[in-house]
């Protein structure tokens, strides 16, 4: 082997070892400007909210409160009880999900209660997003859950409370990706 | 009838399928000679019969034409199309209380090649452009991370970039296909939630090696910086594989509607992934279950059941020309151009029918044929004048075949709403007419609800 391969050789080596040190052998290497943020800092930034009510804020809302909020708020999209208008049906469902005309309402199809407190209090209203507090985004979910027969009327909800909704449809989704990872 | 000149040439010797398809590589083999026909085709045009500005004009002179005689338009800044194609428009559809909710059809049907020029790319926003200012805006990557780390657009610009060239289409695009009578808009402005552009972006996996990952990390959940907050949920290998930071859009930076200034580009993964305004990237071991991945982009199938997670655009083609409302306006030879593209790779093979799916050929398909990129399909055709049903097939190099619309329909139902991918055809009656059809046994009876759509909220 010349001296001029031997050397090649020795750099590809030290590139590949190089290479695996990180975590994606096959990633280009950037300058690392990204700048560190605190926990602090990111809570105001941090407003997914899962499943199993993590993301949540403190605070709570009533059935009675929400009902005031939605006739203000949301009714001239969503419709008097929910029934639909410009937007979407959100209760009141007549028909199943196997029938001709199938309904699919937070009651009927949605599977998790904290999705509808998370896409109030990021989206909604939306001529004015984001303009309700926590308190009345717990109060407008709790009137949702309510009219479609999720929670009694004098239901509160919280973090505590909200991810124990049941919700009727939660088992009917198939996971197609992770069906076809497994075949 | 229309007048006929198919029998002007004989072209018996290049059918390759039945009624009047011809051999794809017929235009190389007759060369010159067959000049004169071509430039009649595109001058008997295939023009759209609500556009009077395409029929023909005849009092000029072609040998000393006015733009001949003076000086030309000075130099300009940033070009824009000829005012003579000013017809060639995305069609917004939009919610009535809240524009900024609904989408805009990319013009398929106008335009050939592969790739979609900025201005005519598909939107689809669900409330709204946000104006944002780049100095203004911070992507906050953080979650299951050594490093909980934030980066400027300045910053982003600076780390190594890649560009791919890919489609992108909404998990919602042909939902009309689900319909129990065929659509009768053009066939862009039913079929063109999907684009196809060179995106230039910095990989996600270098901005996930610098943050970190932790054991525990599954998912990425990406959101954008619009009035909806609009989030998703992507799996952590797809983040890693290939997914990336889109700055550039067929070289410049990315239009406000397609993202400004920062896009998430999931290449063959549909739309919605696709996040626009980019802000965060939390690293999850689950996903949050949005409301855009259970409430909606979910498929109703007939069991009752839902479809989720149906990241993949399954293999699709359709023919731009001839298609719905234009006009043949004889018999003769029209050449058949469609696209065809895949979320699983590279398109193997596109055929085309002539006679309603009895015979088939396979079309030309324009090199170089790209990994999830639009794919041009041509196909010569010696229209007898006669009623037809033309339609395509793609195949991509799976070996997956699309669906005639009756298979797809058997198979889920008419309220999956997502991922309508079946063939589509298209009927030339005797006076050159074209419009959407199904099958014959698929024409169900007209009742007073036949829509399905539920609307782009």
């Amino acid at each position: 082997m010349t001296k001029m391969k031997m050397k090649q050789l020795i750099l590809i080596t030290v590139l590949i070892a190089a290479g695996t040190s990180s975590l994606f052998a096959e990633s280009k290497k950037g300058p690392d400007l990204g700048k560190s943020v605190s926990p602090e800092e990111i809570t105001g930034w941090e407003i997914s909210v899962f499943p199993d009510g993590e993301g949540l804020p403190k605070g709570e809302g009533s059935v009675e409160e929400g009902e005031k909020i939605y006739q203000q708020q949301c009714i001239v999209c969503h419709g008097e009880n929910g029934l639909g208008e410009t937007a979407d049906q959100l209760a009141g469902a007549q028909m199943g999900l196997t029938s001709e005309y199938p309904e699919q309402t937070i009651g009927t199809y949605w599977p998790y209660a904290t999705t509808v407190f998370d896409v109030i209090r990021r989206s909604m209203p939306m001529t004015a997003p984001s303009s309700l507090n926590d308190n009345e985004v717990y109060s407008v979910t709790a009137y949702l859950l309510y009219l479609n027969n999720l929670i009694a009327k004098n239901d509160v909800m919280n973090s505590e409370s909200l991810p124990k909704v049941k919700m009727p449809n939660e088992s009917g989704f198939i996971n197609v990706y992770e069906k076809e990872k497994q075949r | 009838m229309a007048k006929d000149r198919s029998n002007d040439l004989s072209f018996t010797e290049y059918q390759v399928a039945d009624n009047g398809l011809l051999d794809r590589r017929l235009f190389l083999k007759r060369g010159l000679q067959f000049g004169a026909i071509s430039t009649l085709a595109s001058s008997t045009a295939l023009a759209s019969t609500t556009k009077s500005k395409t029929e023909a004009v005849t009092d000029f002179n072609p040998i000393s034409p006015e733009w001949m005689k003076k000086m030309g338009a000075p130099f300009s800044t940033y070009g824009v199309p000829s005012k003579h194609e000013d017809s060639v428009l995305r069609f917004p559809t939009q919610n009535e209380s809240v524009p900024g909710n609904g989408v805009s059809w990319t013009p398929l049907h106008l335009m050939e090649g592969t790739i979609t020029p900025n201005g005519l790319h598909y939107e689809r926003h669900h409330n709204g452009v946000p104006q944002i200012d780049p100095k203004k805006h911070t992507l906050l990557i953080h979650g299951l991370v050594k490093n909980d780390l934030t980066f400027s657009i300045d910053d982003l610009l600076r780390y190594p970039m890649e560009s791919k060239i890919c489609f992108i289409e909404c998990g919602g695009n042909s939902n009309a296909g689900w319909n129990k009578q065929p659509s009768r808009s053009e066939a862009g402005y039913f079929n063109g939630m999907a684009s196809c552009a060179e995106w230039t972006g910095v990989p996600l996996s270098v901005l996930l090696d610098e943050v970190g990952l932790r054991k525990k990390a599954k998912w990425i959940i990406a959101e954008g910086a619009d009035a909806f907050a609009m989030q998703m949920s992507i799996p952590i290998e797809k983040a890693i594989d290939d997914a990336f930071l889109a700055l550039y859009q067929n070289g410049e930076r990315i239009r406000p509607e397609n993202g400004y200034p920062l896009r998430l580009i999931v290449p063959g993964w549909e739309g919605v992934l696709n996040v626009k305004w980019l802000r965060r990237l939390k690293i999850s071991n689950r996903p949050v279950m949005a409301r855009n991945e259970t409430s909606k982009y979910t498929e109703l199938q007939p069991s009752g059941k839902s479809r989720m997670f149906t990241f993949v655009i399954e293999a699709k083609s359709l023919i731009t020309s001839p298609s719905a409302n234009m006009l043949l306006k004889e018999a003769g030879l029209y050449q058949i151009t469609g696209l065809a593209w895949t979320g699983r790779g590279k398109i193997k093979q596109v055929d085309v029918s002539a006679d309603n799916g009895k015979t088939w050929a396979q079309a030309e398909l324009q090199e170089p044929v790209l990994d999830r990129s639009f794919t041009r399909f041509r196909l010569p055709w010696n229209w007898n004048g006669k009623p037809a049903t033309i339609k395509s097939r793609a195949i991509d190099e799976t070996g997956y075949v699309q669906p005639e619309r009756s298979e797809l329909v058997a198979e889920r139902g008419r309220h999956g709403f997502f991922h309508y991918n079946a063939i589509t055809n298209w009927h030339i009656d005797s006076d050159g007419f074209v419009s959407h059809v199904y099958d014959k046994d698929e024409n169900e009876t007209t009742d007073s609800n036949n829509s399905i759509d539920s609307g782009w909220d």
